[in-house]
């Protein structure tokens, strides 16, 4: 079932349609309901190799509906420490959960000061209103 | 015959369509502003009301879901759904020369059909390639209607139009009709109508709309397609849904009809890809003649080079249009297939790899992923399961 529209509070966002959990020097980064929803029931994530290393602006995946594919766009730096095994296996938990069980990677960042330039929910509106 | 299958002209009708949302394929997720010229169906304020995501396609304004596609498709491989396919062609050939113009333009045999009856047919080229293809339904010996695709709707109209010899009369009516494609293996039953042999049709009366009902698809399940007068089409599809089909979009028909290897003009098959590449053999008599007979017989006496295979993804990747296979093949339609979980695609490969069980490569975006030529379809209904 399709979660309702929603960007929560004390996340942070990139313009791409991202999202960031921020936790001391570790992040949990994933796409917004704004993507999921345009992108359609996911039935694929292309996911990157744990160890490896993502850098802001930068794809670091793909995610695959039945009809679209999309880069995933890094909104901050850093080592991968995780990638979620259980939207490997069954995407469309990021269309259920985009910002619980539909993670996408957790990684240690290299450049915490990058958190200042991501979006609070209200600007990341405003760039989905604007475009 | 009713008379709206006879003749009679309308004006176009084109929108003033505003901007929609659509994803970019490849890249992040854009606006894409939708062109002003696009046309819509009969239905298209049914599909705004309904929720419908709208895109362009070959010129029409058209829905590519409602709920999702992978829903939509499970509908319809399990029970009943309808898609608006009235962006669809229709031509009239009409006269006592419209069998015999047919015939020298038409790969398949003409003769083996009656009144009532309809038939999936080529339309080649002098090099055996597909200018479109499409069903022809015998109405009389002096009149069939042709329906073709959206995109070749100009393409096959002035093809024929320039071949027209005297007694024969060919006439674009696209635009003075709907088609409801009503699909599943309750497709009947919900919209009451008797068993009927399929590529058969009929008149009748459906939720007090006369229609023209027949038994032709492109999902591989059974169903009907139906015909009536834009006017009317609103009314018949109310009551399709009234009757318990879930409305689909494009995305669910690309998915079906790809997962029973249905292929695609434009992808597929194209005015360069000649009909025994393709597989398309059994509808090309080449005991008569028509257009391109010859070059397609010189074909078949030297085997083609090439074929149309359908193959199934052996890791997690999902194939698309214009990747390479390995060996000097290509990637014409590929999805992932919502009955097998799996990716799927077809491609043309050479002959040396097209058999089922040969091993392919595909290039998914610079990553080399394994894939199995399998026989056509790639997705079988389960008879009486």
């Amino acid at each position: 079932m399709a979660a309702s529209e929603d960007y929560p509070e004390g996340l942070k966002y990139h313009a791409e349609h991202d999202w960031a959990r921020i936790d001391g020097d570790e992040a949990v980064l994933g796409i917004t309901w704004f993507a999921q929803d345009a992108l359609g029931e996911l039935v694929h994530f292309e996911a990157p190799e744990p160890g490896s290393t993502v850098a802001k602006g930068v794809s670091y995946g793909e995610v695959e509906s039945v009809k679209a594919v999309s880069d995933v766009i890094a909104p901050l730096s850093g080592e991968i420490l995780d990638v979620n095994a259980k939207v490997v296996d069954a995407p469309e938990t990021v269309n259920e959960d985009p910002y619980g069980e539909g993670w996408l990677i957790r990684i240690r960042l290299s450049d915490p000061a990058e958190v200042d330039a991501l979006l609070d929910p209200d600007a990341y509106k405003q760039v989905l209103a604007d475009s | 015959m009713p008379s709206w299958l006879a003749a009679r002209r309308v004006q176009e009708t084109r929108s003033d369509a505003p901007a929609c949302r659509g994803v970019a394929l490849r890249g992040v997720v854009t606006v894409q502003p939708v062109p002003e010229t696009l046309l819509r169906t009969p239905l298209h304020s049914r599909h705004v009301a309904a929720g419908a995501r709208l895109v362009p396609f070959a010129g029409w304004e058209m829905p590519v879901q409602y709920e999702g596609v992978i829903p939509e498709h499970r509908a319809v491989r399990s029970d009943c759904g309808v898609f608006d396919v009235s962006h669809m062609g229709e031509l009239h050939v009409e006269g006592p020369r419209a069998h015999d113009l047919l015939q020298s333009l038409l790969s398949n045999d003409l003769d083996r059909i009656d009144d009532g009856e309809a038939q999936y047919t080529l339309l080649t080229n002098e090099r055996g390639g597909i200018v479109d293809d499409l069903i022809a339904y015998r109405i009389s010996a002096h009149h069939y209607l042709l329906v073709v695709n959206a995109g070749n709707r100009e393409a096959a109209y002035d093809w024929i139009k320039e071949r027209e010899v005297r007694g024969s009369e060919v006439r674009d009516a696209s635009e003075e009709y709907a088609l409801l494609a009503v699909q599943g293996p309750q497709a009947l039953e919900r919209l009451g109508l008797p068993e009927a042999k399929p590529f058969t049709h009929g008149m009748g009366e459906l939720g007090g709309v006369e229609v023209m009902v027949n038994r032709t698809g492109y999902t591989g399940e059974p169903g009907c397609e139906l015909m009536c007068t834009a006017e009317d089409a609103e009314a018949l599809w109310d009551w399709v849904l009234e009757r318990g089909a879930v409305p689909c979009g494009l995305g669910a028909r690309d998915t079906l009809r790809l997962e029973v290897c249905f292929p695609l003009h434009g992808s597929d098959i194209t005015p360069e890809t000649d009909a025994l590449s393709a597989g398309l053999g059994w509808v090309c008599a080449l005991d008569k003649d028509f257009t391109g007979a010859e070059e397609l017989r010189r074909i078949r006496a030297t085997g083609p080079e090439r074929k149309l295979v359908a193959f199934v993804l052996e890791e997690k990747a999902i194939p698309r249009q214009g990747m390479p296979i390995s060996g000097g093949g290509e990637v014409t339609s590929g999805t992932h297939s919502p009955m097998l979980d799996r990716g799927i695609g077809m491609g043309y490969v050479p002959v040396a790899m097209a058999d089922p069980g040969a091993d392919l490569t595909i290039d998914v975006r610079g990553k080399e992923r394994a894939a199995t030529v399998v026989p056509k379809p790639i997705y079988k209904r389960q008879e009486n399961a």
